[in-house]
């Protein structure tokens, strides 16, 4: 048994995650030495996911959700800071190591007209990892890959094994895509949007199958603009602005007593399925900062409604607003937020 | 009720296939929209809410046919076909296309392109229609100085506005908007919505808004319909579609919508839509829903009245229990 499920920590823990991408100069530029600029997509992230449980990474475009779970599964190389997976650092391993870990964390796409090869026949698409790794006798993976199938509500297996994606449609594509995740028996699942691209009517559907792994002790990262999903489906939440968590915690918590004003504002512009239910919504103006000139400070100050309406002012804080930068701290049991004002 | 703004009859559209075939997309809708009203066209992608709102503009392909009436302040504009639905068409009746933030002309600066439908309908040229680009800018909530930017030099918001204001350009009094905030993040949403809310209140626009997503139609509309394989399966005030849906589907599509506050089960629709070129026996949605009867599967239910303004096609649209 690895250390990890001994001692009951996370499966997969991230410290001060930091991953800047260089702003190309130009050619005037590097002749000039002008210097260099980079764009700060993730800034010392930290986050953790237990087996069994899901956790939504929810933020608006540009937040860098995205750029994070790239990092996770080191599909992009984090510039500093720590990805642990079941106690082994992931961002320093070598690289044969990191193909044989690779199986253990597996991701799924928001698009699954992209992300499927349309010459590929699903069984063909659900066993290509497993030809990958080189796991299995031919006979052993045609059953993986039934089992697979099955296990994401393809059944009988032997209806869909000889189409094309082109054959299937776009909730049955996501569902060939997930067991194509599964059928290396991974440990972390990320999915990126996974409903996003989906019709209402078949949303619930992939949202049960990612619930019903967890329940058999998949971890799940869940990325996505929805809260209303996360709010349904996610066992915790963190919410990022501008490359920070700024606040996280046990999902219904951060929904129903939201602490940082970022995730307030958010929560009260998201519509509410009852006519009848009317909130305030505060709406934020403006659009979010270009991560290369990141605010000073506290990177949401510029937009904060506390700054704005004088609030900060009158607690006295605006100064640190303005240029202390800083860290999520407790504000409940397992619930932490980034606020000069908490 | 006022008298409606824009009245459509027993719409129809069928297009040609390729194998000779037809397929019948919109097949008899009805509804009407008074001045100030918001309409939320809702329903799964196919079901026939863009063919229609694009058959209001005259905007469908010579594969197509139409039939029915389109009225607009009680003519019919749909009448004489090309020659008579053009001098309407971005002047009284206008339109946001779905993804009309992408489909500006890179090399050309946004005001000249918010020009076009003024030069079009020669309601404004040169100096006036700079004037008029720039009251339009401010109306959307665009510094007017950035009528000179061009497309990529603004935000995914901006441009969304920028596209709006090129609907808005000759004054029109009804705004059809096909999924007009459908990949704008929450925030940028809200701005764009609560931009069309005061369009509609200080305008008294009347918008039609085509979406699936139906959080948007219950916080924004006045009334709702729900099409279901070409046809309007329910339709009334949001709120009765709400708490009083006389139609399983309607009840299914809130049941499969999460929502931020509530604990209750997402559910998933089975099956999916009936295909469109061959003649349907009875309910289009019996085979997927949770309450079908033999009656269902050899009788096509017509829409029946349920309530005040609200009407639904379901035999058992009457005697369905009241949940909510």
């Amino acid at each position: 048994m690895s250390a990890a499920a001994v001692n009951g920590g996370p499966l997969l823990e991230v410290e001060d995650l930091v991953v800047r991408y260089r702003v190309p100069r130009g050619l005037s530029g590097a002749i000039l030495r002008r210097p260099e600029r980079f764009v700060h997509a993730v800034s010392a992230v930290s986050l953790a996911v237990r087996r069994g449980e899901m956790v939504a990474l929810v933020g608006e475009s540009g937040c860098g959700k995205t750029t994070t779970a790239q990092a996770i599964l080191r599909l992009v190389q984090a510039d500093s800071g720590s990805v642990r997976f079941d106690d082994t650092e992931v961002t320093t391993l070598p690289s044969d190591e990191l193909r044989r870990l690779r199986r253990r964390m597996q991701i799924i796409y928001q698009d699954p007209y992209e992300s499927l090869d349309p010459r590929f026949r699903v069984s063909e698409t659900v066993s290509e990892p497993l030809v990958i790794h080189g796991v299995g006798s031919r006979a052993e993976r045609r059953h993986a890959v039934a089992h697979a199938l099955e296990r994401v509500g393809l059944a009988p297996a032997e209806l869909f094994v000889d189409r094309f994606p082109h054959e299937l449609s776009g909730g049955q594509r996501q569902r060939v895509a997930i067991a194509a995740s599964l059928v290396l028996e991974p440990d972390l699942l990320v999915a990126d949007e996974p409903v996003s691209m989906l019709d209402v009517s078949v949303r619930a559907g992939i949202l049960a199958i990612l619930d019903g792994l967890r329940d058999r002790g998949l971890a799940v990262l869940m990325i996505t603009h929805d809260l209303s999903t996360a709010a349904r489906f996610a066992d915790r939440i963190c919410v990022m602005y501008l490359g920070r968590i700024v606040e996280e915690g046990p999902a219904r918590e951060v929904i129903e007593s939201p602490r940082h004003p970022y995730t307030q504002a958010l929560l009260s512009v998201v519509p509410r399925r009852d006519p009848r239910r009317r909130v305030e919504p505060q709406i934020l103006r403006g659009e979010t900062p270009n991560p290369i000139d990141v605010p000073s400070g506290c990177r949401f100050h510029p937009r904060c409604p506390l700054f704005a309406s004088g609030e900060a002012a009158r607690l006295g804080i605006e100064e640190r607003c303005r240029s202390d930068d800083l860290a999520l701290h407790d504000v409940a049991p397992e619930h932490r937020a980034a606020c000069h004002a908490l | 009720m006022t008298q409606p703004l824009l009245e459509v009859e027993d719409l129809n559209v069928w297009f040609d296939l390729p194998n000779g075939g037809q397929l019948h997309a919109v097949q008899g809708v009805s509804f009407a929209v008074p001045t100030g009203a918001r309409l939320g066209m809702v329903g799964e992608s196919g079901c026939g809410k863009t063919t229609t709102i694009l058959a209001l503009m005259g905007l469908l392909p010579p594969t197509a046919s139409v039939s029915g009436r389109v009225l607009f302040d009680g003519v019919d504009v749909l009448e004489g076909g090309e020659e008579t639905v053009a001098p309407y068409r971005w002047k009284d009746i206008s339109m946001i296309f779905q993804g009309a933030m992408n489909a500006f002309d890179p090399v050309k600066r946004i005001g000249e392109q918010i020009v076009e439908p003024m030069e079009l309908h020669g309601s404004a040229s040169g100096r006036e229609a700079a004037a008029r680009v720039r009251e339009l800018l401010e109306t959307v909530g665009i510094p007017p100085e950035r009528a000179k930017s061009y497309p990529h030099e603004l935000s995914g918001g901006m441009r969304q506005r920028a596209a709006i204001a090129m609907a808005l350009a000759c004054s029109p009094r009804v705004l059809l908007a096909d999924e007009p905030t459908t990949a704008l993040d929450v925030m940028v949403q809200a701005q764009i919505l609560e931009l069309l809310m005061y369009l509609s209140n200080e305008l008294g626009l009347a918008l039609v808004f085509v979406t699936h997503d139906l959080p948007i139609v219950a916080q924004t509309c006045t009334h709702a319909a729900v099409m279901y394989a070409g046809k309007i399966v329910e339709q009334g005030p949001i709120d009765d579609l709400y708490h009083g849906a006389r139609h399983p589907y309607t009840r299914l599509l809130w049941a499969a919508t999460p929502d931020l506050e509530s604990r209750d089960d997402v559910v998933s629709i089975p099956g999916v839509p009936p295909r469109l070129d061959v003649e349907l026996r009875g309910c289009p949605f019996a085979a997927r829903c949770d309450m079908t009867a033999e009656r269902c599967t050899v009788e096509r239910p017509e829409l029946q009245v349920v309530g005040d303004g609200h009407v639904s096609a379901c035999h058992f649209a009457t005697t369905l229990e009241v949940v909510a």
